[in-house]
Order: C-alpha cells, then sequence, then structure tokens
C-alpha cells in the first residue's frame, strides 16, 4: 500500500522552478532516503507534503487520500521534523511536547510524557527551560514531538543536523527501531548520506527539482553492480589496455586520472592479477559501494544512473 | 479552536514580554499619582485658573475620579504601543523563532489558527485594560478619595455627580477595550508580512500616528477621509463624560450628550476589526510558511 505518493508535482518561483514534475512513492514500512545536494528541492518537497507551501502543480495523495482536501487528516496520523525543529524558548520541554501533543490532538498522561522524553533522552531535563538547550537538545525535543501522537508517517528533513556523534547514533538506532519494531512509514531527508545508507530500505536522488534516481538500496548495493575505482601512473595506457582485454565490457565513464569499472563483486581478486598481468602499475583500487559515491555520481556527474536504475 | 485559544492564552502568559506592558502601565499611573499626590493641589488651582474668578468650587476637586481621567488622557495614546509590543509579534514572532513551521505541521486549521490568536491578544489587550481600570481608578479612589467630578471641555466644563460617575468609567473602558483591540487587529494583520517583531511593532505605530495626524489635523483634503480612519473614533470614550442639558441648561445626571457619536464609532471601530482580522485569515490561508 502506498503510504505516499506523489504525481507530477512542480513548485514555481517566478521563473525559478524549484521541483520539476517530481513523481515517488513511499510504501508502508518504507524507509524512504530522500537525497539532493544543497538546493535540489527537497525541502521545498517535503514542505509541499507537509502542506506548508502550496504546489504550483501536481498531486499528492497520502494516505490514499489527497492532500489538498483531507490535510487535517493526514496531519494527525503525521510527525514531522523540518530542518531545525524551533520550539518555545521559555517553555520547559515538558511543556513544550504537551503544547504540540495537543495541538495534535493528543492529551497524555504525565509519565507518557516522560515516556516520550526519556525516549529521545531528555527526561532528566524536562522541567528546564528550552533556552537553556543546545541545538542537539532542541532537535531530539523536535524529534520527541513529531513522535508525540504516535503518527502512522514520520517525515524528517535533515533530522540529525546539530547533533554530536553520539546524538546521530541514537538518532539512527531510534528510526531502526520505529521502523522495525513499531512499523512506521518513514520519509528523511539528510545531507547525512552515510546515516541514509545505514537506515534506508529505498532511495530517492533528485537534482535541481527533478528525479534521477529512485530504488531500494538492495539495488544499490546489489554485489553483482560493485564500482571498482582503479588509480594507477598512466590512466590512458591502462585504459587502452582494459579496453582490448575481457575487462573492455567492465569499463564507464572515468576522471582524469582514475579509471571505473563496473563487475561482480567477486570477481575483484582475478581483476587485481589481470592488471599485474597487463602490466598496469596499480597505485590503488578500491570498491566504490557507498551511498556517497552514487549520490556524486548522479547528481554531479549524472553517470552511472544506469547502474542503480537497472 | 477551544484548544487552540488556550494554547495560545498559555504561551502569551508565559512570556516575559507581556508584562513589560503591564510593568510600564504600573511605573507610568504610579508616576501620575505621586506627582498630583505631592503636587495636585496646584495643578488644580492652575487648571480652575478661568474659572475660580466666575464660580466658587467646594469639596475634593483632586479626586479619584478626576485624576483617573487626567490618567486616561494621559495613558491612551501610549497604551497602542504596549499593545503592539504583542499583536504585532502574534504571526511574526512565531515566523521569527521558526515555531510557526513546526505549528503548521499540525493538524490545526489555518483560519482557527488566526482567530485563536486574535482571540487571545483581544483577551491580553481587555486585560491590559482592567489592569489600568484597576490603578487609574480603583487605585485613585483609595488614594485621593470620592467627589463629583470636574472636567473642562473646550469650550465648557462638566460637573458629573459622584454618583453618576461610575458607570461613565464602565462604558469608557468597554469602548476603550474596543478601540485598543483595533488597535491589536492592526498590528496582528501587519505581523504576517515580516519574519521579526521590530517591523510590524514600528509598522502599527508609524499607522498610528500618520492616522492621528490625519484625525486632528484641520485641512479639508483630510478632512474626507477623518470619518473612516479608526485614529479618530479612538477618542471617542470622552464622550462618556459629557451630559445632556435642559432648557435651563442644566446637566441631566444618567444622559450622555452623544450617544449616536459613540454608535458610530464603535460601528467603524468594528468594521475595522473585521477589515483587519478577515484581511489577516484569507492572506495566512494562502501564505507559504518558509521559515
Amino acid at each position: 500500500m502506498a503510504i505516499i505518493s506523489v504525481q507530477q508535482l512542480s513548485k514555481q518561483y517566478g521563473s525559478f522552478t524549484a521541483v520539476n514534475q517530481l513523481s515517488f512513492t513511499v510504501e508502508k514500512g518504507d524507509v524512504y532516503g530522500f537525497l539532493g545536494q544543497n538546493g535540489a528541492g527537497k525541502s521545498t518537497t517535503i514542505r509541499m507534503l507537509m502542506t506548508l507551501i502550496e504546489p504550483t502543480a501536481g498531486e499528492i495523495r497520502i494516505f490514499d487520500l489527497p492532500l489538498s482536501n483531507h490535510r487535517k487528516e493526514i496531519l494527525r496520523q503525521t510527525g514531522a521534523v523540518i530542518e531545525k525543529p524551533e520550539v518555545y524558548p521559555y517553555l520547559s520541554a515538558y511543556d513544550n511536547l504537551r503544547l504540540f501533543a495537543r495541538l495534535s490532538g493528543v492529551k497524555l498522561s504525565r509519565s507518557q510524557y516522560m515516556q516520550q522524553l526519556e525516549q529521545v533522552g531528555l527526561a532528566n531535563r524536562a522541567h528546564d527551560k528550552v533556552t537553556t538547550f543546545s541545538q542537539g537538545m532542541k532537535q531530539r525535543l523536535g524529534i520527541g514531538i513529531a513522535l508525540v501522537h504516535n503518527p502512522q508517517l514520520i517525515v524528517l528533513d535533515e533530522p540529525t543536523n546539530g547533533l554530536d556523534p553520539q546524538g546521530i547514533a541514537d538518532i539512527r538506532n531510534l528510526l531502526l527501531w520505529l521502523s522495525r519494531e513499531q512499523k512506521k512509514t518513514i520519509l528523511i531527508s539528510s545531507h547525512l548520506l552515510s546515516e541514509i545508507e545505514q537506515v534506508a530500505t529505498r532511495l530517492l536522488i533528485i537534482d535541481k527539482g527533478k528525479k534521477m534516481v529512485e530504488g531500494s538500496a538492495q539495488q544499490l548495493f546489489d554485489p553483482s553492480k560493485t564500482l571498482v575505482e582503479l588509480q594507477t601512473t598512466h590512466v590512458a595506457a591502462a585504459r587502452t589496455k582494459l579496453q582490448a582485454s575481457s575487462w573492455g565490457s567492465h569499463l564507464r565513464a572515468s576522471g582524469h586520472d582514475n579509471i571505473r569499472l563496473q563487475m561482480d563483486k567477486n570477481d575483484i581478486p582475478r581483476l587485481n592479477r589481470d592488471l599485474v598481468q597487463l602490466e598496469i602499475d596499480v597505485l590503488s583500487l578500491q570498491q566504490q559501494h557507498s551511498l556517497e559515491d552514487y549520490f556524486l555520481q548522479v547528481t554531479a556527474g549524472k553517470n552511472y544512473v544506469d547502474t542503480f536504475s537497472n | 479552536m477551544w484548544t487552540l485559544f488556550q494554547i495560545e492564552l498559555f504561551k502569551i502568559f508565559r512570556r516575559p514580554r507581556t508584562y513589560i506592558a503591564f510593568a510600564a502601565i504600573t511605573a507610568l499611573i504610579g508616576m501620575v499619582q505621586l506627582g498630583l499626590k505631592v503636587d495636585g493641589k496646584e495643578y488644580a488651582s492652575f487648571v480652575m485658573a478661568d474659572f475660580n474668578s466666575s464660580f466658587a468650587l467646594e469639596g475634593n476637586l483632586l479626586n479619584g475620579y478626576f485624576v483617573c481621567f487626567i490618567v486616561l488622557q494621559l495613558l491612551l495614546i501610549h497604551v497602542p504601543l504596549l499593545i503592539a509590543l504583542i499583536a504585532a509579534d502574534m504571526i511574526s514572532g512565531e515566523a521569527n523563532t521558526g515555531t510557526l513551521l513546526l505549528l503548521m505541521t499540525k493538524p490545526i486549521s489555518r483560519i482557527e489558527f488566526i482567530l485563536a490568536k486574535y482571540l487571545a491578544s483581544m483577551v491580553y489587550t481587555i486585560l491590559l485594560l482592567v489592569w489600568v481600570a484597576l490603578q487609574a481608578l480603583f487605585l485613585s479612589m483609595l488614594i485621593f478619595g470620592t467627589d463629583d467630578m470636574f472636567i473642562m471641555k473646550s469650550s465648557y466644563a462638566v460637573l458629573i455627580r459622584s454618583d453618576d460617575v461610575f458607570w461613565r468609567y464602565a462604558g469608557a473602558f468597554c469602548f476603550a477595550a474596543l478601540a485598543m483591540t483595533t488597535v491589536a487587529a492592526l498590528g496582528f494583520l501587519l505581523s504576517l508580512f515580516a519574519e521579526n517583531s521590530i517591523g510590524p511593532i514600528v509598522a502599527t505605530m508609524s499607522v498610528i500616528i500618520v492616522s492621528t495626524l490625519l484625525s486632528t489635523m484641520n485641512i479639508p483634503l483630510f478632512n474626507l477621509v477623518k470619518p473612516y480612519l479608526f485614529t479618530t473614533h479612538m477618542i471617542t470614550w470622552k464622550e462618556f463624560f459629557d451630559l445632556q442639558v435642559n432648557e435651563l441648561n442644566e446637566a441631566i445626571p444618567g444622559t450622555l450628550a452623544y450617544p449616536e457619536k459613540i454608535k458610530n464609532s464603535s460601528i467603524i471601530l468594528l468594521t475595522h476589526i473585521f477589515v483587519f482580522v478577515g484581511a489577516a485569515a484569507i492572506i495566512f490561508k494562502r501564505k507559504d510558511v518558509l521559515s
């Protein structure tokens, strides 16, 4: 079942197109990673999903309901953290949580509120004013507020902003727990690609408001489509030798100081042996399997899109 | 809607800024009361200089009712600034701190949100005036005692019996509440157009200053717009302290000299409130929340 269905979504600011006919689907139980460089249109898309801004064109359906007509029903089942979640600095964490819970339509007991604060590691600061909190603590409180009404869909825009490594790890564990134990559907955008890599089950990469790639993490990390980067002293000569060998069909677009090949992960030792036989001086031979590599390739070089989408 | 309204009130009264206005009013009224207590007799004889040659006035001229009137004349020019501090910050303050972004991701109607916020700023305005009444009227009654109230108008003087004063103050404060909630509505509307509080506060005060100038200057061109400016009608509270006279030119207790003036001003102020708040609701419903 599709929890979010976006069709031909566009947002225009004068002559600038922030989001350009974007379509994607988030299925129930997905941890959907939403990736793109700064200004790619991620935040604009998320703001349209949260009804903060009006789309210029296109349709958004959430829980199979059109967002334009069922805003309240949809938001009642949705929790969101948009960028740096700001709360009322003159109120305590407890009061902020209680206030936003009431706005979300729920009224919990004191112990339930404390439990929520415990979940985001703020129980011991529950009654301190937020003005004394660090950005990381505010971020945790924002996540607590997003979860306080037990939503089915959680939308997180850069949720680890301002967090220290321990905080990032805590949020990652929380997301995994929400996804695996609580069966929540999560849409998450982040510039920390390594974070997305560890939690996302499906991914969307956008650039200049347009969809570049959408697919499952399994596809992305398919070992039969591993990218390998070879650094050598004489790139042109090495490329010619490889082209003439059995590795010719594995060559992919390369940089000026490296050569890239796509192959099954198990074939890397054989490539290593062949490079020696072909008398190619190897400076380094590295697997490129991380999301960051794909992300940069797709959004910067616009290469290897086929690798992922295939 | 009720929950939203409760939450808005909770937020207003948990903010330290809210109490600046209450503290400022306490200080201002306290200063006037202190001054009149110390040098009040001199002030009263200065005010009555023109009358002393024609009339013999007995009793406590500088009583609580008279002091309250002086305080209101001085204060109701400044109270709009204190109201603008809160009203003009209602939306822009949320945008500035970033809380508007989080609020708008909650299942609340934008129209209800605007109405709840305006109602909360109305409550704040009314409580501020209640505070003014407690200080200016009741405290002055305690400090200066009560007696008949003597007021000077531009071309005549009005003497109101002490048993005929209190309801006039009740009416005057109710009217002042209407005038001040109009100011709150203006500040509220302007708060939609900025992402910091200073801009709308300054803009609200600027509109009030310019409108007041237009209302007071007797130039034919301005006279055309004067009847429609809310600032022209904000001072109508003074009409509660004028009495009808009979054919012998004797004041009739319990009457108002120009009740239709109060009615017309109330209608114009109410119209302003509806226009300002209505425009705020329509604009906010379509507004992109970016910060």
